[in-house]
C-alpha cells in the first residue's frame, strides 16, 4: 500500500530501468489497491442493514417494525465502568489492525426495543439527537456494516440523556448486545451524565470497560487517553441562526445568561454586576412573560427582555459557570453567538480537550478567583479578545454545531489514538480557515546552520551547448565548498560527450539523461544529490566568480530555507491592465531570483516535483519557460520568506544565450513571463511572493579596507 | 419536534441550554463540591494552598541541606537549577511552592542512594504541612520484580514530579511526569542535537533500529522478548541480548547465544546516527534512558567554531558523521510521556502500541516523507528546548506548575509546541501570539508598520547635546517613526519640556536611574512592536533608519543594527574574545544603533535572574552583549547587519565605543578574521582597555551561564539592492547611503 505514498527515488530516465521482477510485484500490487478501493466505494452505496438514513426517522424507527427484547430481571448487568481503563489496558487494538486507509470501522447495532419482565419499555425510543448521530456516523468513512470488520461497537440504545434512564435495566440491554464482550470496544455518548443530588460526573449506568464519550467529565472520572470529552449539544444550534459578527465592540463586556445559577455564583456575579456598572449584564430568567413566548428564548434582567441567544453577541466575554452539572449546553451558544467564554468550573475536561487548544478561544478562571473576574478580562489585548471570538465561532462551526459535528470528531480523536502517524494536526483542528489561509508552515522550521563541510552540488541543466558547459563546469569547480556536479541532459537525440573529453576537475561529476526534454527535470530530486544545498545553474552562467559563488553558499547557510540567487526579478501590478507584469529592469526591489544561478534547499525539488500546485508544472513544460519562476512561487509560498539576492547586479551577458537576462529584449519572452506570473499567482490562489529592498553583500564590501584582507574580495567586478 | 432530550422539562441542575428550569440542584455550591472531591485524589484544586502564591507571586523555596544527609550529584543538580532560577527564594514565608533536601530520586530499596526513615524525617520539618504545596523529584521508583510505583513513604498531599509514571497513577493536572536522565545529564546548557541533513527523502541507512537487552522474564519482557521478531537485517536492525544481569545463562533460551554474536556485529551510537527512527521500547519501569538518547543523538561539532570551554557543552568525539536526531518510535503502554501536559508528543514521535509491534514497521514505512521532515525537526526542537539539561527539565517542570497557578495567564498548547518553546515565552508579558517576534509567519500577521525610537541620555551636562538634538532630528524624519521615548540616565533632571526640539512625532522622556540594565526594562511607553535602540551620541540619517526598518520587518525575531563586533575562540588563554575591528564577520550588534523586537525588553528584565542583570550592569556594562547573547539564544540566529555610512561607522567607533576603538588596529596582514589575535598589548593600561577587558570577562561569564556560546556568526550585511551598482543615483532610493 505504501507504494503510492513512497515516492519513487529514481530519476524520470531510470524507471524503465527497473528490475522486471519489481514491476510485477508493483503491478500486482497496485491491482490490489484498486480493487480494494473498488470494494470500498461499493461498500458506501450497500444498503446498509439499518435503514439507510435518509428516510429514518425518529417515528418509524421507535413504533413499528422493531424487534422487540424481552430483559429478564436476573439477566447480567456489567461491572461499573472501571476508572483504571486505558487504551492498552482495556481496548482490543487487534480488531482495529492495521489499514492502508488509517480509518477505523465502526458498526451500529441494530435497532431493538427492550421491555423489561412485565413488558414495559426500558428506555425511551431513541431521541432525535442520537439518531442524528447515528445517521451520521453511518453515513461517514468510518462506517461498517460487517460486524466482524468492526474495530468499534456503537449501540443503537440512547443513554445521551441520564434522567431519561433505568439504569439497571439499560445496563442489561448493554450487556445482551451481541459483541459486548464486557463492553471492549464499544463507546457510548452521554451528554447530561448524573442525577441528584451528588450529580455524578460520568454516566452511572453501569458499562465495563465501554468507552464513553461523555459531556461534563471531571478530572476525577475522565479516562484520559481513553474516554472523550464532548460538548453537551444546545438544540438552539440547529434552531437558530446567528449570522458570525464581525471584530470590534461589544455593548456588553460580561453577560452571564444563565438561568438556574446556584445562589452562591449568583451573588458574586451581582456584586460584579454593582461594582463595574452597565458593561456587566447578568440576566435571568423572565417570571411574567405572556403566555406562548417559550420561556427558552427569553432572558430578563429587572424588567428589561432580552432575546437569547441574540443577547450574546452584545458581548465580549459570556460566562460559562458550572451548575450540578459540569458540562453546559450553554457553552455551545455562547461559541456560535462569537461571545468569548469565560469558563468558571473547576476540574471540569473542555470539549474536546485532547484536540483542541482551549487556550485559545476561551479564559478559564478558577472558581476561587471569580471575584477577580473584571480585572483578569480586563488584561486581555483586544487583539487578542477578537481572535478568541473568531477562535470560538470556529470551533462551534466545527465541532459544536450539530450532533454530526459532535459524533465525527469524537470518531477522528479515537482514530487518531489508532493511528497516531497518521493523526490530524493541531493546526487543523485549531486553526479557523481564515488563519489556515493566511500562516504558512514553513517545512524548514528549524533554524539550522548546515555545516560548511557538507558542501554543495552544482546541478547543471544543459541541452547541447557543450563548450559553454565545459566552461561553466570549470569555473564552477573553483568553488571551495563545491562537493559534486551533477549534469542533466537534457537532450534526447544525442549522446553526451565521450568521458574523456569532459574537464577534470576535483570533485566528481556525474551526469544524468532524461527521457524527455522538459525544464522540470532540472528540479528532479536526484539521488545523486546528497547535499542539502543544491545550486541550479545554466550551462552558459560563466561570468560569476569562484568568490561570488562560495559568498552565496555561506549566505545560504544561512538562510538555507530561501532562494538565494544572483540576478533578481520583480513582480508588479499594472493597474492599467489590472495584472501582474514581470519587470527585470534596474529597480530598487527584488521579489524573485533566477535560477538560472540560484542556491536553494534540496527539499524545494522534491517539493517541486511532486507536490507543485494545479498543473503549473505541464504548463511550465509545455511552454518550456518559468520554471525559474514557478520555484521561486513554490518557495514563497511554503515558506512565507523572500529570496536572497547576492552580490552587486552585473550583466549577465554571453554570447549565445537568447533569454536569460530581460535586457536581451526579446519582448515575447517578456510577455510570456508576465503571463506566468499571472497564470501562477491564479492557481496558487494568492501572490505569495514577497518584495524587499535589500541584497546580501559581504560584510567588508566596498569598505575602505585593503581588499587583501576580505575574505570575497573578489565580488562585484563585471 | 421532539422534545429535545438533553434538556428534559424539570430536570435538576443547570443541564439544559434550552429548558434548564430547576432548582440549582444538590451539588451546586462550590463548599459542597469541594466536600465530595476532598476525599478523592489529589488536584490542584483540593491539595494545592493557591493563597500561597498570591502576595509573592511563584516562589520556589528548597529546604535546606542537612549535615550528614548526602544527596546524590542529580539531586544536587536538581537544586542547584532551582536555586539558579528567577523563581527561587531563600525565604519559605515567601514561598508557594517548596522542595525538600532529602534525596528522594532513587526508591529503588536496593539501591545505594536509597534514603532510610524519609517518614520520620519529613515528620520533623515544620513547614511540611502534610505535604501541601511540595514538590517531590523522583527517577527510580519501586524494585525488582514488580517495579511498582510506590515511594516508600507518604507524600502525603505533594506533587510528584516523577520519571516513568504510568497512566494510572498519575495525578492529571497535579503531578507533572519527567524524563529519566543519567547523572552525566549537563547541569545547563546541553548539546543543541546535530540535526543537519534535512533532505527528503531521509536517505538513511536505516528506517528503524533498536539495540538493547532482551528480558526472558519479568516485567517489561513481553515487549523486549519479541522486539527481534521485526528485524529484517536489511534495513530494520533489531537487536537484543541476554547477556545482563547476573544469572543471564540460567534464564537463556535457544536464541541467546546466536542473538549475542548478531548483537556485537552492530554499533549502537553508529545505528543511531544512520537510522530513521529508532525504538524506544520500556525497560523494566516505562521510562528508559533511550528516551532522552533518541531525542539527542550526538554527532561531531561540524565546523561551529571551537568548541565550548568548561562546563555544559560536552566536546564530544569527532568522526561520528553529523546526523539528525532519530524520531523515537515509543514502545510503552501506559506511559503517561514526559511533560504531556504541555507537549504534543504526536508531533514528534510515533506513539506505538506495545501490542501492534509487527505492524510498526509497515506504519513506519508508511509515513509521507514530509512529516518524517517534520518529526525529525519537531524532535529536535523538543530536545533543546526542554530536555537538553538538568536546568531545562526543572524549570520546565516549574513552568507547568506554574501555568496551573493562573490558566488566564498561562502558555497554550501551540506556544509550548512552536519555536522557540514555551521556556522562553513569558505570558507574563502577553497571551496574544501577534505580540510576540516568533510567530508573525505561522499566524499570518505582521509586525506593527511604525516603531518608537528610544534614546538613552546619560551625558553629565544636563541640557541637551548637539548630537542628541541631531539625533532627534533624524529619526523622526523617518517616514516610520512612530513616537520618540527618551530615557534621562542623568542625576540632573532633564530639561523643561519647552527645551526640546519640536518635532513631527510624540516625544517621551522617562527619568530613569543610572543603572545600566534598566535600558532594558519594559517601558510601557514603548508601544511600537519595534524598539530602534540609541545612544545619545549615535549619528544616524533618516534614510539609514528607513532602509534598517525595512530590513527589521523582515527578520522581526533578530536584532537589526549598525555597528558591530565578532567574538572568537581565543585558543591560547583558553577563553572567548570579541573584537570591534573590521572583520569579515560579525555575531554581536551594539545596541547604540539597533532596532530590535520590543518583547526582548520583557525577556531581558524578566526571563534572566536578577544576579545576572546585576553582573552585567555593574562590572562590566556589558548589558548589550547580554542582549546579543539573549536573543541568539533565543533564536539560535545571528544578528543582522545592514549598510552603514562611513562617516557614522567612525563616530561610533570613537564614541560608544570608545575604549574599543583605542584597541589597537590588527596587525597588518592579518587574514584571520575567524580568531584575530586579542587585545593588543600596547593597549593595556587605558581606562579603554580596561573596560574592554571587561567586558571580555562578561562575555565569558554570559558563556558560563549559558552553558555555552550562545552567539553565532554571519558573514553578510543587507545592503539596498542597488547600494554602489553602476547606475544613475536617480535610480536608487537610497543614494544617501553611499556618500562617503
Amino acid at each position: 500500500m505504501c507504494a503510492s505514498a513512497k515516492y519513487n527515488t529514481r530519476g524520470p530516465a531510470l524507471i524503465p530501468r527497473m528490475k522486471t521482477k519489481h514491476r510485477i510485484y508493483y503491478i500486482t500490487l497496485f491491482s490490489i489497491v484498486l480493487l480494494g478501493l473498488i470494494a470500498t466505494g461499493m461498500f458506501q452505496f450497500w444498503p446498509h442493514s439499518i435503514e439507510s438514513s435518509s428516510d429514518w426517522t425518529v417515528e418509524k424507527r421507535s413504533v413499528h417494525d422493531v424487534p422487540v427484547v424481552k430483559l429478564p430481571a436476573d439477566s447480567p448487568i456489567p461491572e461499573r465502568g472501571d476508572l483504571s481503563c486505558r487504551m492498552h489496558t482495556c481496548f482490543d487494538v487487534y480488531r482495529c489492525g492495521f489499514n492502508p486507509k488509517n480509518k477505523i470501522k465502526v458498526y451500529i447495532y441494530s435497532l431493538k426495543k427492550y421491555v423489561d419482565e412485565y413488558g414495559t419499555l426500558v428506555s425511551n425510543t431513541i431521541s432525535r439527537e442520537y439518531n442524528e448521530l447515528l445517521t451520521a456516523i453511518s453515513d461517514s468513512e468510518f462506517y461498517t456494516d460487517d460486524v466482524n470488520r468492526a474495530c468499534l461497537f456503537v449501540p443503537s440504545i440512547d443513554v445521551l440523556n441520564q434522567n431519561a434512564l433505568r439504569i439497571k435495566e439499560t445496563a442489561q440491554a448493554l450487556a445482551q448486545l451481541s459483541r459486548w464482550d464486557r463492553g471492549t470496544n464499544h463507546l457510548l455518548f452521554n451528554m447530561l451524565p448524573g442525577g441528584p443530588p451528588d450529580y455524578n460526573t460520568a454516566l452511572d449506568v453501569p458499562r465495563d470497560r465501554a468507552l464513553l464519550a461523555g459531556g461534563g467529565f471531571s478530572t476525577w472520572t475522565y479516562r484520559q487517553g481513553y474516554d472523550v470529552s464532548i460538548p453537551v449539544y444546545s438544540p438552539l444550534s440547529g434552531e437558530v441562526d446567528l449570522p458570525e459578527r464581525g471584530p470590534g465592540p461589544r455593548r456588553y463586556f460580561i453577560l452571564s445568561s444563565q438561568m438556574a445559577l446556584h445562589p452562591e455564583y449568583r451573588l458574586e456575579l451581582e456584586a460584579l454586576q454593582a461594582e463595574n456598572g452597565e458593561s456587566v449584564l447578568v440576566l435571568d430568567k423572565c417570571t411574567n412573560l405572556s403566555d406562548g413566548v417559550p420561556a427558552v428564548r427569553k432572558r430578563c434582567y429587572k424588567n428589561q427582555v432580552f432575546d437569547y441567544p441574540q443577547v450574546l453577541q452584545e458581548s465580549t466575554f459570556c460566562v460559562v459557570l458550572r451548575g450540578a452539572r459540569l458540562g453546559q449546553a450553554v457553552l455551545s451558544d455562547v461559541l456560535q453567538a462569537g461571545c468569548v467564554p469565560v469558563i468558571i468550573a473547576d476540574s471540569y475536561i473542555l470539549p474536546f480537550s485532547e484536540v483542541l487548544d482551549w487556550k485559545r478561544a476561551s479564559v478559564v478562571i478558577p472558581e476561587e478567583k471569580m471575584p477577580e473576574m473584571y480585572s483578569i478580562l480586563q488584561s486581555i489585548p483586544q487583539r487578542q479578545i477578537e481572535e478568541m471570538q473568531r477562535q470560538a465561532r470556529w470551533f462551534w462551526e466545527a465541532y459544536f454545531r450539530s450532533m454530526k459535528a459532535i459524533a465525527l470528531a469524537t470518531l477522528q480523536i479515537i482514530n487518531d489514538r489508532i493511528y497516531p502517524y497518521a493523526a490530524i494536526s493541531y493546526e487543523e483542528w485549531n486553526d479557523p480557515p481564515a488563519v489556515k489561509w493566511s500562516s504558512v508552515s514553513n517545512p524548514l522550521f528549524l533554524p539550522l546552520i548546515p555545516p560548511q563541510s557538507q558542501g554543495f552540488t552544482a546541478v547543471v541543466l544543459t541541452y547541447d551547448r557543450v563548450e559553454s558547459l565545459f566552461r561553466v563546469i570549470t569555473e564552477v569547480s573553483k568553488v571551495p565548498s563545491l562537493s559534486k556536479l551533477l549534469v542533466v541532459w537534457n537532450n534526447q537525440n544525442k549522446n553526451p560527450p565521450e568521458d574523456s573529453l569532459w574537464p577534470k576537475i576535483r570533485v566528481p561529476l556525474k551526469v544524468v539523461r532524461t527521457a524527455e526534454n522538459k525544464l522540470s527535470n532540472r528540479f528532479f530530486p536526484y539521488d545523486e544529490i546528497e547535499t542539502e544545498a543544491v545550486l541550479a545553474i545554466d550551462d552558459d552562467i560563466i561570468m560569476l566568480t569562484s568568490d561570488e559563488l562560495q559568498f552565496g553558499y555561506e549566505v545560504w547557510r544561512e538562510f538555507p530555507d530561501r532562494l538565494v540567487g544572483y540576478p533578481g526579478r520583480l513582480h508588479l501590478w499594472d493597474h492599467e491592465m489590472n495584472k501582474w507584469k514581470y519587470e527585470s529592469e534596474w529597480t530598487n526591489e527584488v521579489s524573485m531570483v533566477l535560477t538560472g544561478a540560484a542556491f536553494y534547499h534540496k527539499y524545494f525539488n522534491y517539493l517541486y516535483t511532486y507536490k507543485m500546485p494545479g498543473d503549473i508544472k505541464n504548463w511550465v513544460d509545455a511552454h518550456m519557460n518559468c520554471e525559474d519562476i514557478a520555484m521561486n512561487f513554490l518557495v514563497a509560498n511554503v515558506t512565507g520568506k523572500s529570496v536572497i539576492k547576492v552580490t552587486p547586479r552585473k550583466k549577465f551577458k554571453c554570447p549565445e544565450c537568447t533569454a536569460i537576462d530581460g535586457l536581451s529584449l526579446d519582448q515575447t519572452h517578456m510577455v510570456e513571463r508576465s503571463e506566468c506570473i499571472n497564470k501562477f499567482a491564479s492557481v496558487f490562489g494568492t501572490m505569495p511572493l514577497k518584495v524587499v529592498e535589500h541584497r546580501a553583500d559581504p560584510v567588508l564590501y566596498k569598505d575602505d579596507f585593503p581588499e587583501k584582507l576580505k575574505s570575497f574580495p573578489n565580488i562585484g567586478s563585471l | 419536534m421532539g422534545t429535545p432530550p438533553c434538556c428534559p422539562p424539570g430536570s435538576g441542575g443547570g443541564g439544559g441550554g434550552g429548558g434548564g428550569g430547576g432548582g440549582g440542584g444538590g451539588g451546586g455550591g462550590r463548599a459542597a463540591w469541594l466536600s465530595i472531591h476532598r476525599s478523592g485524589r489529589c488536584r490542584m484544586e483540593t491539595c494545592f494552598d493557591f493563597s500561597r502564591c498570591e502576595r509573592h507571586g511563584f516562589k520556589v523555596f528548597t529546604y535546606p541541606q542537612e549535615r550528614g544527609q548526602p544527596v546524590s550529584e542529580t539531586y544536587s543538580k536538581i537544586l542547584s537549577s532551582i536555586e539558579r532560577s528567577r523563581y527561587h527564594t531563600p525565604n519559605p514565608e515567601e514561598a508557594c511552592l517548596f522542595v525538600l533536601s532529602i534525596d528522594t530520586l532513587d526508591r529503588d530499596h536496593l539501591s545505594g542512594q536509597y534514603v532510610r526513615d524519609v517518614d520520620e524525617k519529613i515528620r520533623g520539618f515544620p513547614l511540611w504541612n502534610g505535604g501541601r504545596n511540595h514538590l517531590i523529584f523522583n527517577l527510580y521508583s519501586g524494585t525488582w520484580p514488580s517495579y511498582t510505583g510506590e515511594l516508600g513513604f507518604d507524600t502525603g498531599q505533594a506533587m510528584l514530579a516523577k520519571a516513568s509514571f504510568d497512566s494510572q497513577s498519575f495525578r492529571p493536572g497535579f503531578d507533572v511526569s519527567i524524563p529519566l536522565f543519567s547523572k552525566e545529564h549537563p547541569q545547563r546548557g546541553g548539546d543543541r542535537g546535530w540535526l543537519r541533513q534535512g533532505s527528503v527523502p531521509p536517505s538513511k541507512k536505516y528506517l528503524l533500529v533498536f539495540k538493547g537487552k532482551r528480558y526472558l522474564t519479568g516485567i517489561g519482557s513481553g515487549t523486549r522478548n519479541a522486539l527481534h521478531h521485526i528485524h529484517n537485517g536489511k534495513d530494520i536492525v533489531s537487536l537484543t541480548t541476554c547477556k545482563h544481569g547476573k544469572d543471564w545463562e540460567k534464564h537463556k533460551d535457544t536464541r541467546c547465544d546466536k542473538d549475542n554474536v548478531d548483537y556485537e556485529r552492530f554499533d549502537y551510537q553508529e545505528l543511531l546516527h544512520n537510522s530513521t527512527f529508532c525504538i524506544v521500547p520500556r525497560g523494566r519501569r516505562l521510562g528508559s534512558f533511550r528516551f532522552l538518547e533518541a531525542l539527542q543523538v550526538r554527532g561531531g561539532q561540524g565546523d561551529e567554531g571551537p568548541p565550548p570551554p568548561g562546563s555544559g557543552g560536552s566536546v564530544s568525539a569527532c568522526g561520528v558523521p553529523p546526523q539528525a536526531a532519530c524520531i523515537p518510535v515509543l514502545l510503552s503502554d501506559g506511559w503517561e510521556l514526559p511533560f504531556a501536559e504541555v507537549i504534543d508528543w504526536g508531533r514528534a514521535a510515533v506513539v506505538g502500541s506495545e501490542r501492534l509491534l509487527l505492524q510498526i514497521p509497515s506504519a513506519v514505512r508508511c509515513i509521507h516523507p514530509e512529516r518524517v521532515l517534520a518529526f525529525q525537526q519537531q524532535t529536535q526542537f523538543l530536545w533543546d528546548a526542554y530536555f537538553s539539561s538538568v536546568d531545562k527539565i526543572v524549570h520546565t517542570t516549574l513552568e507547568i506548575i506554574k501555568d496551573r497557578l493562573s490558566p488566564h495567564r498561562s502558555r497554550s498548547r501551540f506556544l509550548w509546541n512552536s519555536l522557540p518553546g514555551g521556556l522562553l515565552v513569558l505570558p507574563g508579558f502577553s497571551t496574544h501570539l501577534g505580540d510576540f517576534p516568533f510567530y508573525y509567519l505561522q499566524q499570518g500577521y505582521s509586525p506593527s508598520e511604525k516603531f518608537t525610537a528610544f534614546i538613552r541620555v546619560v551625558s553629565q551636562a544636563g541640557s541637551l547635546s548637539q548630537p542628541v538634538l541631531r539625533l532627534i532630528q533624524a529619526v523622526s524624519g523617518s517616514q516610520f517613526c512612530a513616537q520618540i521615548v527618551v530615557l534621562w540616565s542623568c542625576e540632573k533632571p532633564p530639561p523643561p519640556s519647552g527645551t526640546w526640539p519640536q518635532s513631527s512625532v510624540p516625544l517621551t522622556i522617562i527619568q530613569g536611574s543610572r543603572k545600566l540594565s534598566q535600558r532594558f526594562f519594559p517601558f510601557e511607553a514603548i508601544q511600537t512592536d519595534a524598539v530602534l535602540s540609541l545612544d545619545e551620541d549615535t549619528s544616524l540619517s533618516s534614510s539609514e533608519v528607513d532602509f534598517a526598518f525595512l530590513v527589521w520587518r523582515s527578520f522581526p525575531e533578530r536584532i537589526v543594527g549598525f555597528p558591530t563586533l565578532s567574538h572568537f575562540w581565543d585558543a591560547e588563554q583558553g577563553r572567548w574574545g570579541y573584537t570591534s575591528k573590521w572583520t569579515n564577520e560579525l555575531s554581536i550588534v551594539l545596541t547604540a544603533a539597533a532596532f530590535y523586537h520590543r518583547y526582548y525588553h520583557s525577556l531581558f528584565t524578566e526571563y534572566l535572574p536578577a544576579g545576572l542583570r546585576e553582573l552585567v550592569g555593574g562590572l562590566a556594562a556589558c548589558e548589550d552583549i547580554l542582549m546579543n547573547v539573549l536573543v541568539a539564544a533565543v533564536t539560535k540566529l545571528p544578528p543582522i547587519k545592514v549598510t552603514q555610512r562611513k562617516q557614522h561607522k567612525e563616530g561610533v567607533a570613537q564614541q560608544a565605543e570608545c575604549g574599543d576603538g583605542a584597541a589597537g588596529t590588527p596587525p597588518p596582514g592579518q587574514r584571520s578574521p575567524s580568531a584575530p589575535r586579542s587585545v593588543p598589548a600596547e593597549a593595556r593600561g587605558t581606562a579603554g582597555s580596561r573596560r574592554f577587558s571587561q567586558r571580555q570577562d562578561c562575555l565569558n561569564q554570559l558563556a558560563d551561564w549559558f552553558g555555552y556560546m550562545p552567539l553565532v556568526s554571519s558573514q553578510l550585511r543587507l545592503d539596498p539592492v542597488l547600494f554602489k551598482d553602476q547606475v544613475s543615483v536617480l535610480r536608487k532610493k537610497y543614494p544617501s547611503l553611499e556618500k562617503p
